[in-house]
């Protein structure tokens, strides 16, 4: 038992990578990691937010949205299919939630929300966060499942923005042709350290 | 006027490229791009909903208050995406189970809340649907040269028709398995960049 949920999170962090094998959240990954302070700010964000929202989408999806998931309200409701309804729900939880876990930091953890402050209402809009719950539907993973999957998710996106920051630090004392500096160096970083993680691939605990 | 249209339309094609310079909407252009058939479904798809989305956008420009804006917006771009990923679900089926999350993500490309953002709120309808199809463009630009690149040299294919000989099938070609992975997709693009770079200086990163 608890073994499978010590794979999802291994697979999730490492093997299938969200920013290195499924490329989610690029644009701030490529934006944000200049500096690795600022890089591991904005990944403990958004390790916390995908925690939160991946599986209260899954209950909002099991409950709510999925083929016959109205059953529980009235039994004339069980032929009802929302599931169209998905993306929409799914970004409304996640703006939603954002906002509150805002509030809620600046209320009763003033120094969290001064550090991960700036970061929070770019993850909103961060394709990480709304990917993770869509591959979660479609993995059909159960509630446990999908916490587990939230979390390890955000540790394998923080691990990977770190590492990519830590390197563009060094790169600051190296001569790059005019035209890779900046933008196109990193992407070809980016996909020498997706080669790195290839090596994960097959992994089963 | 007309100049205008003109350069609110090819802009973003080559001067001021949504993907190679403002670096939006990375994640969909690295993921679908494997294949020919699957980076001309996903630009179709992104043409149709950033040209929609300025357009609607725009219209309400007046009436959206600023403060709920952002919400505002993603309630008009997740709409849009339903109807998109239910029209591509009813014609390209086969296509839209390979795009998988990808279509639903088409909500979180910067590139559409970005010209949402950036030019619907302030311009006239027209001339933001204009500027979306732009930007759209722009964006399918990238994904075809992507997409053609590593479907040729990933698989020896181009749309689905073997183009160079495998070598497993008495040809010549090896094909580059690393094309199809998460890394090809990483190199296409860097190197695309680098030589987009050298044809335009100006474009240049000081660092």
């Amino acid at each position: 038992m608890l073994q499978d949920y010590l794979n999802i999170a291994v697979k999730a962090i490492f093997v299938e990578n969200m920013a290195l094998t499924f490329f989610l959240g690029m644009c701030s990954f490529l934006a944000v990691s200049k500096r690795v302070s600022t890089a591991i700010g904005l990944g403990l964000a958004v390790v916390f937010v995908l925690t939160v929202t991946v599986p209260l989408n899954h209950a909002i999806n099991d409950y709510l949205l999925r083929p016959g998931a109205l059953g529980w309200a009235h039994a004339s409701l069980t032929g009802q299919d929302l599931s169209f309804l998905r993306f929409l729900t799914f970004i409304g939880t996640i703006a939603a939630t954002v906002q509150i876990v805002e509030m809620a930091l600046d209320r009763f953890f003033p120094t969290l929300h001064a550090a991960l402050g700036v970061f929070l209402p770019l993850i909103a809009v961060n394709c990480a966060i709304l990917g993770a719950s869509l591959l979660m539907v479609e993995r059909g993973l159960t509630l446990p499942e999908a916490a587990v999957f939230g979390f390890g998710s955000g540790v394998g996106w923080l691990l990977a923005i770190a590492a990519l920051a830590g390197i563009r630090e060094r790169l600051r004392y190296h001569h790059i042709p005019a035209g890779l500096r900046g933008l196109g160096i990193t992407f070809l970083l980016t996909g020498l350290m997706a080669i790195g993680f290839l090596a994960f691939g097959g992994i089963q605990l | 006027m007309a100049t205008e249209t003109r350069r609110v339309l090819m802009d973003p094609l080559i001067h001021n490229n949504p993907i190679a310079l403002q670096v939006l909407g990375i994640c969909s252009a690295l993921a679908v791009t494997t294949g020919m058939q699957t980076s001309v479904v996903m630009s179709a798809a992104v043409v149709a909903v950033i040209a929609l989305s300025n357009l609607s956008v725009s219209l309400l420009r007046n009436m959206i208050p600023t403060n709920i804006r952002i919400i505002v917006q993603l309630t008009i771009i997740a709409s849009l995406v339903i109807v998109t990923d239910q029209i591509l679900k009813a014609y390209v089926y086969e296509i839209s189970k390979q795009l998988s999350v990808f279509v639903g993500l088409i909500i979180t490309n910067c590139i559409i809340m970005g010209r949402a953002e950036a030019f619907a709120m302030q311009n006239p309808p027209l001339k933001s649907l204009i500027d979306g199809i732009g930007n759209g463009m722009g964006y399918a630009a990238i994904l075809l040269v992507v997409g053609a690149a590593r479907e040729v040299f990933g698989a020896g294919t181009f749309w689905g028709i073997p183009v160079l000989p495998l070598a497993s099938e008495g040809g010549w070609f090896t094909p580059n398995g690393l094309m199809s992975l998460s890394p090809g997709a990483f190199f296409v693009i860097g190197f695309l960049i680098w030589i987009l770079r050298t044809f335009r200086p100006e474009q240049n990163e000081a660092e």
